[in-house]
C-alpha cells in the first residue's frame, strides 16, 4: 500500500509481458451475446484504451475483469510483478481489488458523497488498515502500530491528493466537489488501493479541454511514478490518442481492430464503425469483416 | 403620509383575518380528528354493559386548543420565525462562534448525570429520590444506551432494523435464565449476554445480508416477532407469558449485596436505613458507565477501518466493493456490535426490573428505538441522547402533570394521550429539522481543519 508511490519503476523499460490476458471471453445476458469471443491482452506498464461505439461492449468488458459481472465463458488471467497469476472469473468482486490488485472507477462517478475528500482515500486503504487494526481489536485498545499505521495512510492520501490537486479541498464533502474534481478523486481514490492494473471506465466523460489536459497529466503521471498498468474505456480521441500505447476497438461485441493509436485510427474498419459507410460499399465492408472473423476462426483452431 | 400609515394598518388586518381563517381550519381538522377519538367513549357499567359515554366538553376543549394555538401560530409565531431567518442570514457572514456551553456540551452533560442522583437525594430525600432515579434517570439511560446501539446499526452502517429489540430480549433472558439456573453473577453474565446477543446478531444478520432497504425492514421486523414468540410458546424454558420472576439483583462487584437478608448487605454494613434507592443509584451508576461505554466503543470504531467501511456502504455499497471492501463481514460486524450493545442493555434491564416477560419486547419498542435515532440525527451521538431524553423524558414527565386535570377536569389521565403527542412532537420535528436534531455528521480525520459534512451530502442508505 505504502510501497506503491515510492516504487518508481520505469515505464519504458516494462518488459513486454502481459499483465492482463482476456482470452475467448463471452458475455451473453438472455438471447443478448454482449461479448463474443474477445481476446486481447494489456501489457505491463502500458496505457491500453478500450474504444468503441455506444452499445459496443465496454463497460461490459470492464464489468468482468473486475468481477461486477460473471463471465459466460472465457479466461482474464492477471499476472502481477511477483509472477502470481490470479484467475479473475474465479475471484468474488472485492477479493479482485483485494488479492489480484486491480482497481476500478466507474462511468457514472461512484463517490462517498457524504464523507470527507480524505475520508474517501482512507476508505480506500481499508484493507491495509484492516491488517495494521489487527483486525480493528488491537485498534480499538489504541496499539501504537495502528496510530502509525493511521498516520502512514494519511501520508499516502496527501500524496494522493497532491497529484490530484485535491489538497485544497481535502476537508470538504466529497459531493460538495466540481465534476472534474470529482473524476479526478474517484482516480486517486482507486489509486490508494495500491493496484497493478486500474481500470477507468470514461475517465474524460464531461471534462472541459482544461480538465481533460489535467486528466492526461494525472494519467501519465500515475504511470511514470508508480509504474501501474492503465485500461481505460474513452470516447474522447484526444483523450486516447495523446496517452494510449495500444488501442482495442470492439463493435458489437467483437474484436475489430487492435494496435497502436496511429494503427487503429488509420484502420478502414474502424472507420466504417465509427463513421458508417456508404451504402455500394457495406457488401465489400461485410465480406472484409467476415474474411477477418474467418481468419480469427482459423487462428483459433 | 396617511398612505403609509394605512398601509402597515391593513396589512395586520388582513393577517389577522388570515389568522382566524386558518384558526377555523385548523379546529376544523381537530374536530373531525377528534370527534371518535375524544368526543365519544366506549366503558363498562356495573352490569358489564358496554355504553357509549359523551365527552362533548373535552373534544371543545381539544378543538379550542387547536383553533388558539393555530391563531397565535400564524399570527406571531411564523413572523417572528422569518424575521429571525432574515436576521441570521444577514448575520452569517459574521464568524458565529459556538457558545461555551455548545463547545462543551459533551463534557457538562456527563458531570450533570454524575452528580444526578446526590443531587437528587439531596432535593428529594432518599425516599422520594427513587422516582426520580429510577424512572427518569435509568429509564432515559436504557434507551440512550439501546439508541446508539441501534444507531451503528442505522446511522452508521445504514441498514434499517426494524427488530432490534430481539437483541434486548436475547441479552435480558439469557440474563435472567442463566442466573437463576446457573446461579452465575450480573458481572459474569453482562459480557456474556452481549455476546450471545451478538451471535444471535450474525445468526440473524446472515440469511439477509442479500436484502436491501424495504425488504431488509421487513424481514428484520419479522426476526424481532419470531423471537418474542419464541419465548411466549417456549413454556419449559422461559415460563411463556408469566416471564422470569426472581432474577438476582446485581452486587457491587461482590463485594455489597442489596439482598436485604444478606450478610453484607449495603445499608446494612454502613448502617443506613434500609432502602431500595441505593440499588436505584448503583444501577444508575453502571448503566450510565455501560451507555458511556457504547458511546466511547462507537466514536473508537469511527476513526477505524471497519467504522468508515460502515459509513462508506451506507454512502455506496458497489463503490465499497470496487475498493476490496468484503460487504459481508463489514455488515455482519455492524449487526453484531450493534446487536451487543442491545444485548448488554438487555441484561441490565433484567437485573434491573428482577423480572423478564415477552411483554417488554414488542414491537413498539424498536418503533421507539428507531424513532429516537431518526429523531436525533441519524450517526450524532449528541442528537440521539438529547431526543431519548425528550422523548422518553416526556412520556414520563406527563405522569407528573396532574394540574392539567384542573383544565381538563378530574377524569382526564395524561398517560393515556402518551402515543398522540408522540406521534405530533415526530411530525413537527420531522417539519422543521428532516434530518433530525443533529443533522451534519463529524469526520472521522481530517488533514487541515474538522468541519461538518451537511447534512445534503450524506445518504440514509439503502439497506
Amino acid at each position: 500500500m505504502a510501497s506503491a508511490p515510492t516504487t518508481k519503476a520505469a515505464a519504458g523499460a516494462a518488459a513486454q509481458d502481459p499483465i492482463l490476458k482476456v482470452e475467448h471471453l463471452s458475455m451473453r445476458f438472455g438471447g443478448l451475446m454482449a461479448i463474443n469471443d474477445l481476446s486481447f491482452e494489456c501489457r505491463r506498464g502500458d496505457i491500453t484504451a478500450l474504444i468503441g461505439p455506444n452499445g459496443a461492449g465496454k463497460t461490459t468488458v470492464f464489468n468482468c475483469i473486475t468481477g461486477f459481472y460473471k463471465p459466460t465463458m472465457g479466461m482474464m488471467t492477471l499476472r502481477q510483478k511477483g509472477g502470481q497469476d490470479y484467475l479473475l472469473e474465479r475471484l468474488a468482486d472485492f477479493e479482485i481489488t483485494k488479492r489480484a490488485k486491480v482497481a476500478r472507477t466507474f462511468q457514472n462517478i461512484r463517490l462517498f458523497t457524504g464523507l470527507t475528500v480524505l475520508e474517501n482515500l482512507l476508505v480506500a486503504q481499508h484493507n491495509a488498515l484492516m491488517r495494521a487494526s489487527g483486525y480493528t481489536i488491537l485498534g480499538l485498545f489504541g496499539f501504537p502500530a495502528y496510530r502509525k499505521a493511521s498516520k502512514e495512510s494519511i501520508e499516502l492520501a496527501r500524496y494522493w491528493l497532491d497529484k490530484a490537486s485535491l489538497t485544497e479541498r481535502a476537508d470538504d464533502p466529497a459531493g460538495d466537489l466540481p465534476y472534474g474534481a470529482q473524476r479526478r478523486l474517484e482516480i486517486a481514490r482507486a489509486m490508494c488501493t495500491g493496484p497493478e492494473l486500474l481500470c477507468l471506465d470514461e475517465p474524460a466523460a464531461g471534462l472541459n479541454p482544461r480538465e481533460s489536459l489535467a486528466l492526461n497529466t494525472l494519467l501519465q503521471g500515475i504511470r511514470a511514478d508508480t509504474g501501474t498498468s492503465i485500461l481505460l474505456i474513452e470516447h474522447d480521441m484526444s483523450v486516447v490518442m495523446e496517452i494510449s500505447d495500444h488501442v482495442v476497438v470492439l463493435e458489437y461485441g467483437q474484436k475489430i481492430s487492435d494496435g497502436t493509436p496511429d494503427f487503429v485510427k488509420n484502420d478502414p474498419k474502424v472507420i466504417a464503425a465509427y463513421l458508417g459507410v456508404e451504402d455500394d460499399e457495406v457488401e465489400e465492408v461485410i465480406a472484409e469483416v467476415e474474411e477477418v472473423a474467418h481468419e480469427v476462426e482459423g487462428g483459433q483452431k | 403620509m396617511a398612505t403609509v400609515s394605512a398601509n402597515p394598518a391593513r396589512a395586520e388586518a388582513s393577517s389577522t383575518a388570515r389568522a382566524l381563517r386558518e384558526a377555523v381550519f385548523a379546529g376544523i381538522i381537530a374536530f373531525g380528528l377528534f370527534v371518535l377519538y375524544v368526543g365519544l367513549k366506549t366503558d363498562q357499567n356495573i352490569s358489564n354493559e358496554l355504553i357509549l359515554v359523551q365527552r362533548w366538553g373535552l373534544l371543545a376543549i381539544f378543538v379550542g386548543v387547536a383553533m388558539v394555538a393555530r391563531f397565535i401560530g400564524v399570527l406571531y409565531v411564523q413572523p417572528f420565525l422569518k424575521r429571525r431567518r432574515t436576521a441570521k442570514s444577514e448575520a452569517s457572514d459574521l464568524e458565529l462562534q459556538p457558545s461555551y456551553f455548545r463547545r462543551n456540551f459533551s463534557t457538562i452533560a456527563i458531570i450533570a448525570l454524575v452528580l444526578y442522583p446526590p443531587l437528587m437525594v439531596a432535593l428529594f430525600g432518599t425516599q422520594g429520590s427513587l422516582k426520580w432515579v429510577d424512572n427518569f434517570g435509568i429509564q432515559i439511560l436504557i434507551y440512550v444506551m439501546l439508541a446508539w446501539g441501534l444507531n451503528i446499526v442505522v446511522g452508521l452502517a445504514g441498514l434499517l432494523d426494524l427488530g432490534y429489540v430481539a437483541f434486548y430480549a436475547v441479552g435480558a433472558y439469557s440474563y435472567a435464565l442463566l442466573s437463576t439456573h446457573l446461579g452465575l453473577s450480573f458481572w459474569v453474565l453482562l459480557p456474556l449476554s452481549g455476546l450471545l446477543a451478538a451471535v444471535w446478531g450474525m445468526v440473524l444478520g446472515f440469511p439477509v445480508l442479500r436484502l436491501r432497504g424495504d425488504y431488509l425492514a421487513i424481514v428484520t421486523l419479522a426476526f424481532g416477532e419470531i423471537i418474542r414468540l419464541v419465548l411466549i410458546n417456549w413454556t419449559d424454558v422461559t415460563q411463556g407469558t408469566f416471564g422470569v420472576s426472581g432474577v438476582a439483583k446485581a452486587s457491587i462487584f461482590g463485594i455489597y449485596s442489596f439482598d436485604v437478608g444478606a450478610a453484607n448487605n449495603f445499608a446494612k454494613v454502613w448502617g443506613l436505613p434500609m432502602s431500595a434507592a441505593y440499588y436505584k443509584i448503583f444501577l444508575f451508576y453502571v448503566i450510565l458507565a455501560l451507555a458511556l461505554l457504547t458511546a466511547f466503543v462507537t466514536i473508537r470504531l469511527r476513526r477505524m477501518p471497519v467504522g468508515r467501511a460502515w459509513e462508506a456502504l451506507r454512502e455506496d455499497e458497489i463503490a465499497c466493493r470496487s475498493l476490496g471492501i468484503n460487504t459481508v463481514t463489514t455488515k455482519l460486524t455492524a449487526f453484531a456490535t450493534g446487536a451487543m450493545f442491545g444485548g448488554f442493555a438487555g441484561s441490565f434491564f433484567a437485573a434491573r426490573q428482577g423480572f423478564v416477560s415477552p411483554e417488554s419486547f414488542v414491537f413498539l419498542e424498536s418503533a421507539v428505538i428507531l424513532a429516537i435515532v431518526v429523531l436525533g440525527g441519524m450517526g450524532s451521538l449528541v442528537g440521539i441522547a438529547v431526543a431519548a431524553v425528550l422523548m422518553i423524558g416526556g412520556t414520563e414527565i406527563l405522569r407528573e402533570l396532574t394540574f392539567l386535570k384542573a383544565v381538563f377536569g378530574p377524569d382526564f389521565t395524561p398517560e393515556l394521550y402518551r402515543m398522540l403527542i408522540f406521534g405530533l412532537a415526530m411530525v413537527v420535528v420531522m417539519v422543521l429539522k428532516p434530518r433530525g436534531f443533529v443533522g451534519s455528521r463529524e469526520p472521522s480525520a481530517f488533514l487541515h481543519e474538522r468541519k461538518s459534512v451537511s447534512s445534503s451530502f450524506t445518504k440514509e442508505g439503502h439497506g
